[in-house]
């Protein structure tokens, strides 16, 4: 992926552009807004990451400027400022999703890649698969090896989430918000038992575990390597 | 005050026009009435005539004045002494003054005559003494100048004194102000008690000052605490990190610790999230209010701790009443819930129970949310919703001690009641709301 990194204070943009590369990404820096417009406008890359706070042109404006000129790039925002007014003002301007600091950059990075796997076309698809695991969305039918599993609606939910994810890295944020759609920190580790409900359920007892705890991070559905 | 005393001046000035006005009219009607009798007279008795009657009326009458004059001037007959030294002319009136004698004595009256020019240069004056008209005239505008001039002074002291009063007590207030900005934020503003606009004001100024009050000691102690209470895990963190470096360490050593450390980061970032949501519940903003569906929320919050429950074989237990509504802001209210749930299960024991119950309790909306854990003590109640306040019994179980602080203060943003009990055993949380029209 080809990433902008549009964030005025110097250190963070280091950090988070060393990481992308350590991903396997290619990232670019612009310190302000107005250099952000300009080499975003030339189309060159698959998602920008903005923070609100920068000078010449602020965040929001900026995106603003940029979806009214027809440019479709996913965006991500960054913000210090963490209430649902502020949150709902960045998805408005045209954002695709916004990050609070102090972040994760696991967060940070499972959330672009997750911005741009949508943007592709995705065909609607009423069946997930992955190795022997399938779901038929229409039918509400969880088979592995043939075999019927029985899930409770949350659960069928969790794992369709994942499913679209396969492959990808999975936070407990992530989950949270789109699994369950709510914005608060439990302390308790509710969303890890609730993993560990649903991995009982499709991978115990089968040779292949598919459901993975990544340490520090979230989870994943993939093929074992 | 101008006003008033205008429209007073004026009302009063109306009465005295009429009435002097009525009194004119009436004398110059009688005057003018008897110059034409005496015209007619004259037409038809002639001279001689005229000078009879002239003669006996002049005689009997006090305030009527006649004279009638020859071309030379000489009085022929009439109560007047001399002819009036005005400008006349054939048809007008006049008045003047003449002297005649009042109770012994020789006095200067005032008189109103019509003239008359009978031909031949015979002339007549008809008139009537205005000297008592002129009296109560002068008496009547006495009279009403002295009651204007008293309402606008009974009206001008009213006036100052109940400005005066209002001046002082906005003075008052001023200095309370200027106290409480100079930094004594308990004053508070005096209520009379006269429940007047004035007393509303204090009241709300009041009102305002508690809040400014406990936003301001809210924020103290959230310094304080911040300095207190995150220096440990920040030194550990520190600590963690000094070992590391020391000794002979591999890879694998050295990843294992960091992963560590982002754990404990993540730990003192929550702290912080904590305070920071404290603190916005605190700050009463307006925005973000809206009806919430209170029986779906504690659903679907019951669901994601179920799993959590079971893993300790808690039996979780809910009656919830279906669409309750309140107002509500709903991300610190999940919050709140959530903290509530996750002591409930982290206090609970193996095997016990949490009941949760939402209903109308005397047509007020109600969560309870009670456990079978060790509960609070009754002397502990009021401690354990101050920030990072852990009690004994659980030092060694996770938390930063933010979790109930949360709960009061979205408790208080809501205007809800927060109640900790005894459940025999156990803790019993409750939460009472205002009705769908309370303001927030």
């Amino acid at each position: 992926m080809r990433i902008l990194v549009i964030e005025d204070d110097n250190e963070a943009a280091g950090y988070m552009i060393k990481g992308l590369s350590e991903s396997g990404h290619m990232a670019d820096h612009a310190e302000d807004g107005e250099t952000g417009l300009m080499m975003a406008s030339g189309g060159g890359y698959d998602v920008l990451i903005v923070d609100c706070m920068i000078p010449k042109i602020d965040g929001l404006s900026m995106v603003e400027g940029l979806r009214n000129s027809g440019e479709n790039v996913p965006i991500m925002f960054l913000s210090a400022l963490s209430a649902v007014d502020d949150r709902v003002k960045g998805l408005k301007a045209g954002g695709d999703d916004y990050l609070t600091k102090p972040y994760a950059f696991i967060e940070l990075l499972a959330r672009i890649e997750s911005l741009v796997r949508r943007r592709n076309p995705v065909e609607v698809v009423s069946n997930l698969q992955l190795a022997d695991l399938r779901m038929d969305l229409l039918t509400r039918q969880v088979l592995r090896s043939n075999s019927e599993i029985q899930l409770q609606p949350r659960e069928f939910k969790l794992l369709q989430y994942l499913m679209r994810h396969a492959g990808h890295v999975v936070t407990r944020t992530m989950l949270l918000e789109n699994v369950w759609e709510y914005h608060f920190d439990p302390q308790t580790n509710v969303i890890d038992v609730h993993i560990s409900r649903l991995r009982s359920k499709i991978d115990k007892g089968y040779d292949t575990q598919l459901l993975h705890t990544v340490r520090g991070a979230g989870y994943c559905l993939r093929e074992p390597d | 005050m101008v006003l008033f005393g205008l429209s007073v001046f004026l009302l009063l000035g109306f009465v005295y026009w009429t009435t002097a006005g009525i009194s004119t009219a009436q004398t110059d009607e009688t005057i003018a009435a008897e110059i034409t009798g005496l015209s007619e007279q004259y037409r038809a008795n002639g001279l001689l005539g005229i000078i009879e009657i002239v003669r006996e009326r002049a005689k009997n009458q006090r305030q009527s004045l006649y004279l009638l004059i020859n071309p030379l001037r000489q009085s022929l007959a009439g109560n007047l002494n001399a002819w009036p030294d005005v400008e006349t002319r054939d048809g007008g009136w006049l008045e003047f003054s003449y002297r005649r004698p009042v109770g012994g004595m020789i006095k200067t009256h005032r008189a109103r005559a019509r003239h008359l020019v009978l031909d031949r240069g015979f002339q007549l004056l008809v008139g009537r003494d205005i000297q008592e008209r002129i009296r109560i005239g002068n008496v009547l505008q006495k009279s009403l100048t002295w009651a204007v001039a008293l309402t606008i002074g009974l009206g001008l002291i009213g006036g100052l004194l109940m400005s005066r009063n209002l001046l002082r007590r906005v003075e008052v207030i001023n200095s309370t102000s200027r106290e409480i900005m100079a930094g004594d934020l308990q004053r508070r503003v005096p209520v009379t008690g006269s429940d007047d606009e004035l007393d509303r004001l204090a009241e709300n100024l009041n009102d305002m000052l508690e809040q400014i009050e406990r936003l301001v000691i809210g924020i103290r102690q959230v310094t304080d605490n911040i300095a207190h209470d995150l220096r440990s895990p920040l030194n550990r963190l520190r600590s963690r990190l000094e070992v590391t470096l020391m000794g002979n360490k591999n890879a694998e050593d050295y990843k294992e610790s960091l992963h560590q450390t982002i754990g404990e980061v993540e730990g003192i970032l929550e702290t912080f999230n904590a305070l920071l949501s404290i603190s916005k519940a605190e700050a009463w903003r307006q925005e973000n209010i809206e009806e919430v569906n209170l029986s779906e929320l504690v659903a679907d919050m019951v669901e994601l701790y179920e799993p959590v429950a079971e893993e300790k074989s808690i039996f979780l237990n809910q009656v919830v009443d279906k669409n309750l509504y309140i107002r509500a802001n709903q991300q610190l209210l999940s919050q709140a819930f959530a903290n509530l749930l996750d002591n409930a299960v982290k206090y609970t024991p193996v095997a016990g129970n949490i009941n949760i119950l939402v209903r109308y309790k005397d047509s007020v909306p109600e969560i309870i949310i009670a456990d079978s854990g060790p509960g609070i003590p009754e002397e502990d109640r009021e401690r354990v919703l101050e920030r990072f306040v852990r009690l004994e019994t659980s030092r060694n179980s996770p938390g930063n001690g933010l979790g109930l602080s949360l709960v009061r203060a979205v408790a208080q943003r809501h205007r809800a009641q927060l109640a900790l009990d005894d459940n025999l055993p156990g803790l019993r949380v409750s939460m009472s709301f205002p009705d769908l029209t309370t303001p927030l």
